[in-house]
């Protein structure tokens, strides 16, 4: 019993090491998509920015340094998005898709040509990455039965990143909610006309939510290569920037079910490492890509309608043009 | 809410409200705006009437700062003034109700009147500006008639009460100056009456209303002062007192250069469409037809007059199977549509039927397409045209180069794309098709619209050969010269209704002009 309880507190331990980056990109995709524009390319501004984040800190072993280097990175991109899709009024899809094929070439490219290890970067040690965070008294409340494995394995010994993207989603939520932004922001995706006629630039909304977007993405890719992980690996997101965007589509463009849906795609992510191979009675052996596959199944059965309904943005991917 | 100006200060005369002088404004090679000049008496409701399309609505924006002027002045209370931007129309005490209302569904009504203006009363929070705004807008709520629920979801209101939103919008940003954009289309006659209600206590309250509109009974019911504008020019400034509906209509449609049409009477044959108590309703139960009935015989035009917006869209949009009647029911030839026998257009086509679309840009053809494509656009399936799933080669371009030579398209090249061509070969290619198919009816909306003279003369001689021959044509403009030049007999029409049919020796401007003002 004892075994089964640390194993189950290990997964959701994991679970939450899974989802940060989903968090992260998930609320990048809320305030994006919130103004009215798509974004796909959480994908490739997070990859873009953990090779920006792991090379810097190779460099300079200054793990900050490297955050800082990755959002700026990442919001570069987001600028490039916003002045294809903003100010040229082009296709919101293709624009995000160019920068997901971008960032998944020139990171490699870029990789070979600066520390010549196939596309990868130099493995980081020590202090050159966000490490662990052991919660005071950690070891000491191990030993109480049942809650002091919540608090030494659940609770304490995550990084600073893990902490700041549910921090991210409080305070989306609240700024999304509460804020006269907020409420702008809000409006630009639902009637850009009724913001314009108010007398607020669409423009200038739609650009700060993305600027947005792209800090946040920013922190995600920085969290997968020296947080989470140890360097820079080709193809590191995997589609990671993908299942984010499900999660906001699942949790209806909404910060807390955006967050709950996160958590249950970890969760998912987490649960198919650990019973790759496990027999289990009468379903007998376990397939770990079926597991895999079920943030996007649920996904499409959820936008088909059959759980729920997703409402997006009314304006979303709508250009804004001043009707003549 | 009330500026005092130096003018009035000084104790003549206040200065008007708004005083535009010299307004241009040009869409490429449109010119919506011809040398506008208006000016508005603070405190009285002013009407601005003209036809879709005579510029009425890019001079609001104007004046809402949605676009610049290219040229001339603007004074608002008596000071010149440059609006650059809707912010700038806004601090100018300039609020406007648009036609489609700028409101942000999802929201409430509180979340809407703020948005934008969230820091007018200095609170804290949002959440403390909702509840400072919240006192603030019952009592301009109060005074002025407009009660509404604050927490309701936009969405769930009705029409009616979302322009009372849009209204109390604009008090609350502190507009002493209303622009309303052709306010009743949407609305049913009570809720109209209710709006006018509204604007009776604006007036009385000091605001200054700029009403546009192209519906006449609206403005001889509400106005003070009206102004009419024509093909981007403002033709006649007039006190509503002192004019009449059967004036303005004269002013709002003009006199157009007469065309040589050489038309001549003809033989009518048999019946070959009755229309019979024709309605259609719209969404939020707005109607749009009121039981329409005629008879459409072989041989003959028949003409539909009306001042646009009227009911003439919706009516062919019902008689060429786009959209269900809600009630009443179409004879053609023995078969039967109606709400319950309804027929696609393709169903209504293969009955004979051909519809040259009021929009041709919109309906009409594909603008992308070469003229070849656009030029069998619903005809695709036709023997002509072979019957293997291929077209044969160069059908396309044959069939549509044919059509070209028949009809006089310039330039005659069945590869150029659609948009290349002028409005007039535009409107020759849709004829073209429609004409080609030999119907037996054929339903024309506004023919003429942007075409030169010389097509203008070509397409009249089109329609009285199809008529000569056997066709029976209804034919749908807000040109009223067009109407009376072509038709064997007129059915004018007023709010979705018709005001009746006259045979064509009984037919002249000022009897017709007082049908579509609804005044007979």
């Amino acid at each position: 019993m004892e075994g089964l309880w640390l194993q189950f507190l290990l997964t959701i331990d994991a679970t939450l090491r899974v989802a940060t980056p989903l968090i992260l990109c998930a609320m990048a995709g809320i305030f994006s998509e919130r103004s009215g524009i798509i974004d796909i390319s959480l994908e490739g501004k997070m990859l873009m920015s953990a090779f920006a984040a792991a090379s810097v800190a190779a460099v300079t072993g200054q793990p900050w340094l490297a955050l800082l280097v990755a959002i700026g990175v990442s919001v570069f991109l987001s600028l490039i998005h916003g002045f294809a899709c903003i100010t040229h009024r082009g296709n919101q899809v293709v624009s995000g898709l160019a920068i997901n094929i971008l960032a998944s070439g020139l990171t490699v490219t870029l990789g070979i040509a600066f520390f010549a290890q196939g596309g990868q970067t130099p493995f980081l040690k020590g202090d050159q990455r966000f490490s662990p965070i052991t919660l005071p008294f950690a070891d000491t409340l191990r030993d109480i039965p049942f809650l002091g494995p919540i608090y030494a394995e659940v609770i304490s010994g995550h990084n600073i990143i893990v902490w700041i993207a549910l921090l991210a989603v409080v305070v989306t939520s609240l700024v999304m909610m509460r804020t006269r932004f907020g409420l702008r922001l809000r409006a630009v995706g639902e009637k850009p006309e009724a913001v314009d006629t108010a007398g607020i630039s669409v423009v200038l909304m739609r650009y700060q939510a993305v600027l947005i977007a792209g800090v946040l993405c920013g922190i995600a890719g920085a969290y997968l290569s020296i947080a989470h992980g140890a360097g820079f690996v080709r193809e590191m997101t995997a589609g990671k920037g993908y299942i984010a965007l499900a999660a906001m589509i699942f949790g209806n463009w909404r910060p807390l079910q955006a967050l709950y849906a996160c958590l249950m795609f970890g969760f998912l992510d987490a649960v198919a490492a650990r019973v790759q191979g496990l027999e289990l009675p009468l379903i007998g052996e376990v397939s770990s890509d079926l597991i895999l596959a079920l943030p996007y199944v649920l996904t499409v059965i959820f936008l088909a309608g059959f759980i729920g309904r997703a409402t997006p943005p009314a304006s979303i991917g709508v250009p804004y043009v001043k009707e003549r | 809410m009330t500026k005092t100006t130096q003018h009035n200060a000084r104790g003549g005369t206040p200065p008007p409200a708004i005083a535009l002088s010299g307004i241009s404004k040009t869409f490429g090679a449109v010119r919506a705006n011809d040398d506008i000049a208006l000016t508005v008496t603070p405190g009285h409701i002013h009407g601005i009437v003209g036809e879709n399309g005579a510029g009425k609505s890019t001079l609001v924006s104007i004046l809402y700062g949605f676009y610049q002027a290219d040229s001339g002045d603007i004074a608002i209370n008596g000071q010149k003034v440059q609006i650059k931007s809707t912010a700038d129309a806004i601090k100018l005490g300039i609020g406007m109700v648009h036609q489609h209302f700028m409101l942000v569904p999802t929201f409430t009504v509180l979340e809407n009147i703020i948005l934008g203006h969230e820091h007018r009363k200095g609170g804290k929070s949002l959440d403390d500006e909702i509840a400072l705004a919240r006192q603030e807008l019952s009592n301009l709520a109060q005074q002025y008639g407009l009660e509404v629920d604050f927490d309701a979801l936009v969405a769930d209101l009705s029409v009616g009460l979302q322009q009372r939103v849009e209204i109390l919008k604009t008090l609350y940003r502190g507009a002493n100056i209303l622009i309303l954009d052709e306010p009743t289309g949407v609305l049913t006659p009570q809720e109209t009456d209710q709006l006018f209600e509204i604007l009776a206590t604006l007036r009385q309250q000091g605001v200054t209303v700029l009403l546009i509109t192209h519906k006449l009974r609206e403005i001889m019911a509400i106005t003070d002062d009206v102004s009419v504008m024509r093909g981007g020019k403002m033709v006649a400034h007039l006190t509503t007192a002192k004019t009449s509906p059967e004036e303005l209509a004269e002013l709002m449609v003009g006199r157009q250069v007469l065309i040589n049409a050489d038309f001549h009477d003809a033989e009518k044959g048999e019946v070959c469409l009755v229309a019979d108590n024709i309605t259609l309703t719209g969404d939020g139960g707005i109607p749009l037809l009121r039981g329409i009935s005629f008879d459409l015989r072989a041989g003959e035009i028949l003409g539909v007059a009306g001042v646009s917006g009227n009911g003439q869209t919706e009516l062919l949009e019902v008689l060429s199977g786009i959209t269900p009647p809600t009630s009443g029911e179409i004879n053609i030839g023995g078969q039967v549509i109606g709400a319950h026998q309804p027929a696609t257009p393709n169903d209504v086509k293969n009955l004979g039927l051909a519809h040259v679309p009021e929009d041709r840009h919109a309906m009409g053809m594909v603008l992308p397409f070469s003229a070849a494509e656009s030029a069998v656009l619903g005809y695709e399936r036709q023997a002509a045209l072979g019957d293997s799933i291929w077209f044969g080669p160069d059908l396309l371009q044959n069939h549509c180069a044919e059509l070209m030579q028949d009809y006089d398209i310039r330039p005659a090249d069945p590869a150029l794309k659609c948009n290349l061509f002028s409005g007039g070969n535009q409107q020759k290619l849709v004829l073209a098709r429609e004409m080609s198919a030999a119907p037996k009816i054929l339903l024309v909306g506004q023919p003429t619209r942007g075409v030169d003279i010389g097509a203008i003369e070509f397409i009249y001689q089109r329609l009285i050969a199809m008529r000569d021959q056997g066709c029976a044509i209804l034919l749908v403009s807000v040109e009223l010269d067009e109407i009376l030049t072509l038709s064997d007999r007129v059915m004018v029409m007023n709010n979705g209704a018709s005001m009746g049919i006259v045979d064509k020796k009984d037919a002249d401007a000022q009897s017709i002009g007082l049908m579509m003002a609804g005044v007979v």
